[in-house]
């Protein structure tokens, strides 16, 4: 993983490391107090740059003296490494060293918030490599929990399974077939073969972003999204895998269509699709 | 449901029902929804005797038209607007007592851009996974109010308060927000924190409840990659392609693949959503402290 943005992260101008393999929170005399009043803050006349410290977390080394952490705190899990950035004043954006890690750690939230931590969490929103969890009345107490935690080695839920019977008719049915270089007939069968997991949802509600779709499959949306995509419609784009819940733009490749609803607010559950839902496409004739 | 109820004689531009919202679902893409100036919602909710997740009516720019079928209380805050009962000027900020069949009139907002009509009992659609709210990108919740609606009315829960005009904040020219910044500050050059916290921004007329568009000087990345998709919080202050920030207010996405530089504080929110187009906005950027407890890192 070579993201630039996670490299070499600064704020404020000031860098942030990578994760060090010892529990030493960097610092540099002249932060601010953790306990030190809301300020506003302006130039420094050193750099000229606008010093932006923004909500400061306190560290504690394994020395137990204490430094302020310019926000971003990072930790190393037996997963590898996690970076816990504050968002605003209620929720923590926690970013993994690997996507595979998002849905262990939802898992290892929502095990927590059952078992009565975390009761004021709002919301807990997995995103690709990250973890929003919004709510928080203290973020500055959770990044400190967080960091402490000791989650176990990878271990996946096994979600519920959805059946999803697809008509293989979309509008680029041919043009998929093209990008991966077999004839039409075969898109269905390539598509439907592996087993598909929910790894966030967002878009409109009840749009789950499914992975398991092999990599050379893979292939760039649309470059003009279309205005309109029916309620339904089965489709592919980067590397992953969707289904329209209802009538919508959409940059997608359209393969097929299933008559399955995806979302409906008058049952339960409202989504089928879900974070860590097992989906699998069954080919309809 | 007690078989009152009021018919919408005139929407206005846009006017929908709104709640605290539907916050709790956001892993299914749901947005959080619910008015936007939750403190003038809660406001005419208590001016006429309903607890504050009682649904109100918030309309834009141009207020709206309501007809009571039986006598109530009801009470109009947020954008400062002209209120008449059949005509007849009628108290802003307080609780009137409206007679049967007597038609409440919210004149054009002449500060500010959305107010809240509350009537007592509030206004009892029914809920959508736990809210009332119209949530305009979605398209959860009643659709947008339009003439000829009859929307139920819930049962009393109390008496109005006893005031005669209830203390309202000020709805300033332009607008200061303070931004926390973060969680993708560090995807811009450090000039941007700079830009963001000295540039003159405009509220655009693309501006609706999914967010604020804002005119004014672009904010250079330093990080040209795409964002993988990560939750967005209310008040984010996103920046798409093209450089210029929207900040996002109650029905925004759940996941952006934007990065967002900072976030808007909770509450300078109902003043961002009271801006109409054209207002000025500046960004003070805020360094609160935190708890100030210790994190202890965790071991390798």
């Amino acid at each position: 993983m070579t993201r630039a943005g996670r490299q070499t992260p600064s704020r404020g101008g000031r860098q942030i490391g990578p994760a060090a393999p010892t529990p030493v929170a960097a610092s540099s005399p002249g932060e601010p107090s953790p306990d030190a009043p809301p300020t506003f803050t302006s130039l420094d006349p050193r750099s000229g740059r606008v010093v932006t410290p923004g909500p400061a977390v306190a560290l504690a080394g394994s020395d137990g003296v204490r430094r302020s952490c310019l926000g971003v705190c990072t930790g190393r899990w037996e997963w590898g490494r996690v970076r816990i950035i504050p968002v605003g004043l209620s929720a923590l954006l926690v970013e993994l060293s690997d996507p595979a890690y998002v849905p262990a750690l939802v898992a290892e939230l929502e095990r927590r918030r059952a078992g009565g931590e975390l009761s004021e969490v709002d919301d807990v929103v997995p995103g690709e490599t990250t973890v929003l969890i919004d709510g928080l009345a203290d973020p500055g107490d959770l990044a400190h929990r967080l960091a402490a935690w000791r989650p176990e080695s990878v271990r996946l839920p096994d979600g519920p399974l959805v059946e999803v019977p697809v008509r293989y008719d979309g509008a680029d049915l041919a043009e998929v077939a093209r990008h991966w270089r077999v004839p039409e007939e075969e898109v269905g069968r390539i598509h439907s073969a592996p087993e598909y997991r929910v790894a966030f949802c967002g878009f409109v509600p009840g749009f789950g972003y499914l992975t398991g779709l092999p990599r050379r499959y893979h292939l760039p949306r649309r470059p003009v999204p279309r205005t309109r995509v029916p309620a339904g419609a089965v489709a592919v784009g980067g590397g992953y895998a969707g289904i329209y819940p209802r009538e919508s733009p959409g940059g997608w490749h359209l393969i097929g269509s299933t008559d399955l609803v995806l979302f409906d607010p008058e049952r339960d559950p409202v989504a089928l699709l879900t974070p860590g839902t097992r989906v699998r496409f069954r080919v309809m004739r | 449901m007690s078989g009152r109820y009021l018919e919408v004689v005139r929407p206005g531009a846009l006017s929908t029902v709104q709640d605290l919202g539907r916050p709790g679902h956001a892993h299914l893409g749901v947005p959080r929804s619910g008015a936007l100036d939750l403190p003038a919602h809660r406001l005419a909710n208590r001016l006429v005797g309903n607890p504050p997740e009682a649904a109100t009516i918030e309309t834009t720019v141009t207020g709206a038209a309501v007809r009571l079928a039986q006598a109530g209380t009801v009470a109009v805050t947020g954008a400062w607007a002209r209120v008449t009962v059949d005509g007849r000027p009628a108290s802003w900020s307080a609780p009137v007592s409206v007679p049967a069949g007597a038609c409440v009139e919210i004149g054009a907002a002449t500060r500010g851009l959305r107010s809240y009509l509350a009537v007592s009992g509030g206004i009892a659609v029914p809920p959508v996974l736990g809210s009332r709210s119209t949530d305009l990108l979605s398209g959860l919740g009643p659709a947008p109010l339009a003439a000829g609606d009859r929307l139920p009315l819930g049962a009393v829960a109390g008496p109005p308060a006893p005031v005669d005009v209830a203390p309202t904040r000020i709805l300033p020219e332009e607008v200061a927000l303070r931004v926390l910044l973060g969680p993708r500050d560090d995807w811009f050059t450090a000039e941007a924190s700079e830009i963001l916290a000295t540039g003159r921004y405009v509220v655009s007329t693309a501006s609706n409840r999914i967010g604020i568009r804002l005119e004014g000087p672009a904010l250079p990345r330093r990080v040209t990659a795409e964002l993988r998709s990560e939750g967005v919080v209310l008040g984010a202050v996103q920046v798409p392609a093209a450089g210029t920030p929207v900040i996002f207010l109650a029905d925004h996405p759940t996941v952006g693949g934007y990065p967002v530089i900072g976030v808007v504080h909770p509450e300078d929110l109902p003043q961002a959503a009271q801006a109409a187009p054209g207002t000025p906005v500046r960004f003070v950027l805020w360094a609160g402290a935190r708890s100030g407890r210790s994190v202890r890192r965790a071991a390798p």
